[in-house]
Formats: structure tokens, C-alpha cells, sequence
């Protein structure tokens, strides 16, 4: 009986063994004393160089027009809204992590919620460079911001793209604040252990010349924990609002309002995946199973579960409603997805988001880090299909016969779309090297000797 | 104002606990301006030292208020007042279109007063302060604890306020030069 129980109980948020001395020590000196590897050059290198693609097919993009890509009517929103929708949801685990968790009370978020955070800035930035190169002319995005103009026109506020523009940049705004916010008392950390002259100038900066006061403290957590009450309904409306693209138009495929919520778990489902693909290689490397143990791993995969089946549940709706609704146009949608020409990316959006997740059920599995990295993998690979489904088979046939047609994307789609992976790992490894990647002080209130009695 | 020549006396402890059973006495010693130093956040510490007003969540309300009525006016004067555009009939105030703008400026500019005003009452960004001059200060951003009082505190006496702090048990005192 008693080892049965024992099977059963999860494995600490933190190794035993640890003081704030320790905890301090092992996460500053990734960034302080650890010499650069040749895994890390290598790995950035190449990061670098897909970056360098991607910035080369936008060049070519800017200079020949939005031509060289597969987008044509009727598919007006090729890869680019794919990739945009994709990212952005990318981004919401690190929201969801930071926020909501904390609201939540569940201390082990601690030690990944700086990594994540950092995951839906880069990804958030990913996510925004396809909108702006999506318009044609991309010289022209800031038109999108209401600004006196000598036309003396406005945007249209009716419009679900305007309220787009509004929700993303405010969510990339709030996400790198509360970002920083988070990173300055390490960065104090950073400036009174660093010994080389200017990175203790730079970290000092950016330390702001925190000093650990009881009553900066007392602001300073009343100002987080607000930022993190006021993140909490702005990422909800963040992928709310980009269903609204889709689901204010009356295109059938798009037209339904099982989309917010629908598109919010799957933007957390992605997202843990990508979660969970960054932290299980990071902790191995880095040595920091102490610190993200097998708990986290749980955890994660108990979410990507939990928000799987909402996503599952999502599809059966919409299948079920074109039926229900009695709308042959929705009818044939789902038919159309079952057996059009775009069946094959279907029905492996079916097998990578629905039927492989449910291995997650096996205990065994959600605490083997090799097999959670290839499942987040199939995750996040089934999302993006996902995307591709809802923009562009809902769009090759709708209403008339005449005007159906078929996508196929160019060469410089796939850059443009593998590119911004590169710039996304290159923004990783970057921040691996330069600035803490679990929080520090976070982790110090974990400890047993945090505990203090009034 | 006349600046002092000392800017405290500090003492160094070696667990919150200590910190914070320190805090209490001082606080009830009589001493009113004191200042506590930890490496993370502390429950009750800044009640201990006497510091009960926090106005982030005022600054963080009025700039939701603030962001909210911006967004919304914004919209509404473009749409319907400077330039009325009809677009597909829908009348010029879409007041239920107008609401998603109205809530991503309320977050907007409640977060950043959060952030701002949290940095500007607690008086940074501050590259310089006196208690960086004492050497060992350097570990309160890792697993050391700090209580200073202030030369400016009414009972502060180079002798007596040392005497008081060494009674606290702690690991060492220093002046603080300002």
C-alpha cells in the first residue's frame, strides 16, 4: 500500500539541497562564468543563418511585391496569416504561465516562467512580422495606427482586423513589460556578482539600481501582481480577437461561435508544446533538472492534455453544426475538409492534435522528457495545420463553384515561414547566454528558509 | 536640506526571520526611519518597518480610467465626429464594435502605469545610493539581509543606535557613508 502511495506522489518542485547562495550561484553562472560552447555557437550560427534567409525572401518580397508568394484569389490569406495565427498562439503559454499561475497560487511556475515569458515575446515578434509584410505594402503597415494623416481618413474601427492591431501590440507591450519587470531585481543579481567591468555597467543599467528595499518590494509585488490581473483577461481577448478575423466573416469554415474559446485552447495547446520542446533540451544542457524537474514536465503535459480535448471538442462542434445547421454550404465544408483535395493535411491535423496526444493519458510518458519532446513536437506541427485548414480550406471553396480554386505555396513562403523559426531560436539562444533564464528571486522564495513566522 | 555625512548604520542578518524579528524591534524601539534589505519579497516586512501606503493600485485605476475613455472617445470622435464614413449602413457610433479598442487601451495603459508608477514611487531609476558604499551590501541580491536606520531618524546616535543594533544578534554593523 505504502509503496503504491509512494509511486504516486509528484516529484518536488525543487531538488532538496538548496540555499539561496546555491540557487543564485547555479543560475547567474549560465550567464556570468559558463563559456560559450561549441553546441551554442553551432546552434546559434544556424539560427542565424535561417534568420538571414527569412530577412532575404522579406527583401525579395519588398522589392517584386506580394506576387512571388502562392496567395491568390480566392486564397487571399495564404501562409502568412497560417504563420501569423500561429505564432501568436505560440505565444499565449508564456502569458498563461506568468499570469495566470501566478494568480493561481502554483509556486511551480517559478522556475520556468521567465523562459516562457521570453518564449512569447520572440514569439509574439515572429508573429507580428507577417500582418505587416501581409499588406502588400509593407512601407505602408503604420496606416493601420490611427495618426493624423494629411488624407485626413481614420481606420475603421468596425473592422475585426482593426481591433487586431489594437490586441496584439498592446499584448506585445504588456508581455515585454511584465517581462522586465520580472528581470530587474536579477538584474541587480547580475550586477553585484558580475566581475567583468561592463557587464556589471550594463546589468547595473538595467538593474535600475534596485537595492531590495522592503518598500520597493511591497510596490513592486502590488505592480506585479496587477500587471499579472490585467494580462490574464488580455491574453483571453488576444486570440479572441484574432478568431473574430475568421469568425465576423461569413465565409462557412469561419462563420462560427465555438471560435474564441476554441482558438484559446489551442493557442495554450501549442504553446505548452513549445514550452515543453525549449525547456526539456535547456534543463539537460544547462544542468537545471533541479530546478525544472519532473513536476513541470507533468504539469505541462496534464495542460496540453486538458486543452487538447477542448480543441477536439472544438473540431467535433463545427463538424457536428454543419450538420445540425442544416447549411449545405457548412455541410459541405466538413465534407470538403474529410474529402477535398486538402484531405491529407486534415486528417493528419486529426492524427497529430487529437489521436497521438492521448498517449499523454500513460503516466510513464508524461514524465519521460524524450517522448514529451517528440509529442510537443507532433503537437505544434498538428496546430499549425490547424491554421492551415481554417485559412485556406475554408477559402479554396465557399459559396460559388466559379470562383473555387487551389493554394500552393512558393519557395519563398516556406523561407519567410522557416526563417522566423531561425529568428526565434536565435533570439533563444541569445537570451540563454545574456540574461537569467529561470528567475532568480522567484526561485529563492521556493526554499524552506524563505518561510518567515510574524 | 543639509546632507548628512552618515547616511546610517546598517546591520547584517543572516535569515529572513532574523530580518524580520530585527525590523519589528527597532520599529517598537522607538526608530521611524528605518529601512529593510532582502534578496526576495518578504511578507509583513514593510508593515514591520512602518510602511502602509502603497498607491500603485490608485496610479494602476486612474490609468485604466484614463486609458478606457481614450480609447473609447478616440474611436467615437474619428468614426462619427471628424470624418463620418458610412460603412455597410452601420450607423457612425458602432458603439458594440467600439468596445474590444475601449478594453485593450484600458490594459494598455493600466499596465503601464503599473510599471511606471511602480518605478516612480519607489523613486528609480537610481544609479547611485548610499548603501552601495557598504562592500557587504553586495550580497543583499543573494542570501543576506540588511537593516539600516537613517541619520535623519530623531533617536539616531552614532553610539547608542550602534549598541541597540549589535543587541539584535547580528552578523555585522557597518556605517554608512553617504
Amino acid at each position: 500500500m505504502e509503496e503504491q502511495y509512494k509511486a504516486t506522489v509528484d516529484a518536488p518542485v525543487m531538488e532538496p539541497g538548496h540555499t539561496f547562495a546555491t540557487v543564485t550561484e547555479k543560475i547567474s553562472a549560465i550567464v556570468l562564468t559558463r563559456p560559450a560552447s561549441n553546441g551554442w555557437f553551432i546552434g546559434f550560427g544556424i539560427a542565424f543563418l535561417m534568420t538571414m534567409m527569412m530577412l532575404y525572401a522579406i527583401g525579395y518580397l519588398v522589392l517584386k511585391g506580394i506576387g512571388i508568394w502562392g496567395v491568390t484569389i480566392p486564397i487571399g490569406w495564404g501562409f502568412a496569416i497560417v504563420n501569423f495565427v500561429w505564432w501568436i498562439g505560440i505565444g499565449h503559454a508564456g502569458t498563461l504561465i506568468s499570469a495566470i499561475l501566478l494568480l493561481l497560487r502554483q509556486s511551480w511556475r517559478n522556475s520556468i516562467n521567465r523562459f516562457a515569458e521570453a518564449m512569447t515575446l520572440f514569439a509574439v515578434a515572429c508573429a507580428g512580422i507577417f500582418p505587416a509584410i501581409h499588406v502588400g505594402r509593407p512601407w505602408l503597415a503604420y496606416w493601420l495606427f490611427p495618426y493624423p494623416s494629411t488624407m485626413g481618413v481614420w481606420p475603421q474601427f468596425r473592422s475585426p482586423l482593426m481591433w487586431d492591431v489594437f490586441a496584439v501590440s498592446t499584448y506585445a507591450t504588456i508581455s515585454a513589460l511584465f517581462w522586465f519587470i520580472g528581470l530587474i531585481p536579477d538584474m541587480a543579481t547580475l550586477r553585484d556578482r558580475a566581475t567583468h567591468p561592463t557587464a556589471r555597467i550594463i546589468y547595473g543599467m538595467l538593474s535600475l539600481g534596485w537595492r531590495g528595499s522592503a518598500r520597493h518590494w511591497h510596490r513592486y509585488e502590488t505592480a506585479y501582481l496587477l500587471l499579472a490581473g490585467l494580462a490574464t483577461p488580455l491574453v483571453l481577448s488576444v486570440h479572441t480577437v484574432v478568431s473574430f478575423d475568421f469568425a465576423i466573416g461569413i465565409v462557412p469554415g469561419w462563420h462560427t461561435t465555438i471560435f474564441p474559446p476554441y482558438f484559446v485552447a489551442g493557442a495554450i495547446y501549442s504553446g505548452f508544446a513549445m514550452v515543453l520542446m525549449l525547456a526539456i533540451p535547456i534543463r539537460k544542457i544547462y544542468g537545471l533538472e533541479d530546478f525544472i524537474t519532473e513536476l513541470h514536465l507533468q504539469n505541462a503535459a496534464k495542460v496540453m492534455l486538458a486543452t487538447g480535448l477542448i480543441v477536439a471538442y472544438g473540431y467535433g462542434i463545427e463538424a457536428f453544426m454543419g450538420w445540425y445547421s442544416g447549411d449545405r454550404y457548412d455541410a459541405f465544408t466538413i465534407w470538403n475538409r474529410l474529402h477535398g483535395p486538402y484531405a491529407v493535411p486534415y486528417w493528419a491535423l486529426l492524427i497529430c492534435n487529437i489521436f497521438i496526444p492521448q498517449v499523454l493519458w500513460i503516466r510513464k510518458l508524461r514524465t519521460s522528457p524524450v517522448a514529451l519532446f517528440f509529442i510537443s513536437g507532433v503537437i505544434l506541427i498538428g496546430m499549425w495545420l490547424e491554421r492551415f485548414i481554417i485559412v485556406v480550406v475554408s477559402l479554396h471553396r465557399d459559396f460559388l463553384t466559379s470562383s473555387w480554386g487551389m493554394y500552393y505555396p512558393t519557395r519563398w513562403d516556406w523561407m519567410t515561414y522557416i526563417g522566423t523559426i531561425g529568428m526565434f531560436l536565435a533570439a533563444m539562444f541569445l537570451f540563454l547566454r545574456l540574461l537569467p533564464a529561470i528567475s532568480i528571486f522567484e526561485m529563492r522564495t521556493l526554499l524552506p528558509e524563505a518561510e518567515v513566522k510574524e | 536640506m543639509k546632507r548628512e555625512r552618515i547616511y546610517g548604520m546598517m546591520a547584517e542578518f543572516d535569515s529572513a526571520q532574523s530580518l524580520i524579528d530585527a525590523a519589528k524591534r527597532t520599529h517598537e524601539a522607538g526608530y521611524n526611519k528605518i529601512d529593510a534589505y532582502s534578496p526576495f519579497p518578504i511578507e509583513g516586512l514593510a508593515e514591520e518597518i512602518g510602511f502602509y501606503h502603497d498607491e500603485v493600485p490608485l496610479v494602476v485605476l486612474i490609468g485604466g480610467i484614463i486609458g478606457g475613455c481614450t480609447g473609447y472617445l478616440m474611436q467615437y470622435w474619428m468614426s462619427a465626429v471628424d470624418y463620418p464614413l458610412n460603412i455597410g449602413g452601420k450607423p457612425y457610433h458602432s458603439w458594440p464594435a467600439f468596445i474590444v479598442i475601449t478594453f485593450e487601451m484600458t490594459i494598455l495603459f493600466a499596465g503601464i502605469s503599473a510599471v511606471f508608477g511602480m518605478l516612480a514611487l519607489n523613486g528609480l531609476p537610481m544609479p547611485y545610493h548610499p548603501v552601495f558604499n557598504v562592500p557587504r551590501f553586495s550580497s543583499a541580491s543573494k542570501d543576506r539581509f540588511f537593516l539600516i536606520v537613517f541619520s535623519s531618524d530623531k533617536k539616531y546616535d552614532p553610539v547608542g543606535t550602534r549598541n541597540f543594533l549589535e543587541a539584535l544578534g547580528p552578523r555585522s554593523i557597518s556605517e554608512v557613508p553617504s
